[in-house]
């Protein structure tokens, strides 16, 4: 199949077209809802923070929304933000992936004026970004995210395995994968060790793993039912060292490349691992801020997360969320668990599936309006 | 036709790929050599649920995917539904 793609201003290629109004912080949402509501075709995203952070919790912000709006699945960017320097700083983050972007700040002028002056902007860019036109791409090019949830036992048997056949196509094409969950590697984290390609790079994977561990056990309290969740359990996972065996089968075989901060850009091709919390929208939302354009996200008991701009494909072993959430679900492998299919065959349909979507095809969470966007914070605001 | 998997030959436990009922004769395949097993249920087990395939004395390891998954809390038997009632994680074991 050839795939398709628009080719940004820095050389990365996306598969979607968006045009973004990012807030800056949580009482800018109305006006970047304002906008959207007045310019179809601008996709506001909202979310609860962005004021009164500070340290590495305010990098952590800053380092998301920027991630997000330089996207290569986004045309262009509108900021708003309550005042013009947390804005700016916005604005210029973004504005280095060259596509275009403009800030306003609400601070001397109100939603009504804020909202007047950045619609007409998010009109042009709308017209501007439905000329750009989509052009031939290799399978290298893509930057593919991976994560899993309401795991039960049909993953660790069926779709994520699945999904290891396309991460080990990818990352032999000359692809970047990004995959995280530091807390659910527990039980199998050696395994990930192993594969990483050099000892200061096992160490730095140690290192990163045992601080987010270490910060789930200072709190004193036993995770189970949270991790693993109760879904998990109602899905047969009985522990976390089987969660993670589950989980670790979609990551394939290939060497991990490098060990990266939460929605920090990858350095190098291949399999990289992001130090990310195992909740579903968080996960994705890091990872989408990193660069990733199309995210292949295996489910047993039925997870349905998507996301503002990145491709959600969700895949299940499970036949009876296959059947009874059919909605939800782009491809079901549970033909693996009768044995009527081959994982080869799974894998072959799940990289059809990965080129249609890449293609144009809308995912079943963004044809349902699934926009997650879930942002990490490390500790509580000043 | 197969009723539970076995991801590797010599895991302590099997997933059920439909419902089995306790009582009930069910084959399995060990999916890395393709060998079958023969089991009768101790047990209703629900599709996605684990069954145990070897014995395993109480405090024992208990494998899945060729990797310690947990401890048996009590002895279990070939045959028994294994899950949270009498398996628990090696690792965060906050109730011990």
């Amino acid at each position: 199949m050839q795939l398709t793609g628009y080719r940004r201003e820095n050389g990365r290629v996306g598969i979607r077209n968006h045009v973004v109004v990012l807030p800056v912080d949580d009482i800018s949402n109305a006006a970047a809802e304002g906008v959207a509501r007045l310019i179809p075709g601008a996709l506001a995203i909202p979310h609860p923070y962005g004021r009164l952070q500070f340290g590495e919790d305010l990098e952590l912000h800053f380092r998301t929304l920027i991630g997000t709006g330089a996207n290569p699945n986004v045309a262009s960017a509108i900021i708003i933000g309550i005042e013009p320097n947390w804005t700016e700083r916005m604005v210029e983050g973004i504005r280095a992936s060259g596509k275009p972007v403009e800030g306003f700040s609400i601070e001397r002028f109100g939603d009504l004026e804020t909202i007047r002056t950045a619609a007409r902007v998010a009109q042009r860019f709308v017209q501007d970004a439905s000329e750009l036109k989509r052009e031939p791409i290799e399978l290298g090019d893509i930057w593919l995210s991976i994560k899993c949830g309401e795991s039960d036992t049909t993953t660790g048997l069926a779709s994520c395995p699945t999904v290891a056949r396309v991460v080990d196509q990818v990352v032999d094409a000359g692809g970047t994968v990004l995959f995280g969950e530091t807390s659910e590697l527990t039980g199998g984290e050696h395994l990930i060790a192993e594969r990483c390609e050099s000892d200061e790079l096992r160490t730095r994977f140690q290192k990163t793993y045992d601080a987010y561990v270490s910060m789930i056990v200072s709190k004193g309290v036993d995770p189970f039912g949270s991790q693993p969740t109760q879904g998990n359990i109602r899905g047969g996972l009985s522990t976390i060292e089987e969660k993670a065996l589950g989980n670790i089968a979609k990551t394939g075989t290939k060497p991990v490349v490098d060990v990266l901060g939460p929605a920090e850009a990858p350095r190098v091709p291949g399999l990289n691992f992001m130090d990310t919390s195992s909740a579903a929208a968080e996960c994705i939302t890091l990872m989408a801020a990193a660069g990733a354009v199309i995210h292949l996200f295996p489910t047993g008991q039925g997870n349905i997360v998507g996301h503002p701009i990145e491709a959600v494909i969700k895949l299940t072993g499970n036949p009876i969320t296959a059947k009874t959430m059919s909605e939800h679900i782009d491809l079901d492998v549970s033909g693996l668990l009768r044995r009527e299919m081959t994982l080869s065959e799974a894998g072959d349909r799940l990289m059809e599936v990965t080129g249609r979507t890449v293609n144009g095809r809308l995912t079943c969470a963004e044809a349902l309006g699934h926009r997650e966007f879930v942002l990490t914070k490390l500790y509580p605001s000043a | 036709m197969h009723k539970f998997l076995v991801h590797n030959n010599g895991d302590d436990v099997g997933v059920a790929s439909e419902d089995i009922r306790r009582g009930e004769e069910v084959t399995g395949v060990y999916m890395d050599t393709e060998e079958i097993i023969t089991l009768v249920a101790r047990g209703d087990i629900r599709l996605a649920h684990k069954i145990a395939v070897n014995d395993i004395p109480a405090g024992g390891e208990v494998t899945e995917y060729g990797v310690r998954i947990g401890l048996a809390k009590q002895a279990i038997a070939a045959g028994d539904f294994v899950h949270v009632h009498n398996i628990r994680s090696a690792r965060w074991s906050f109730d011990t």
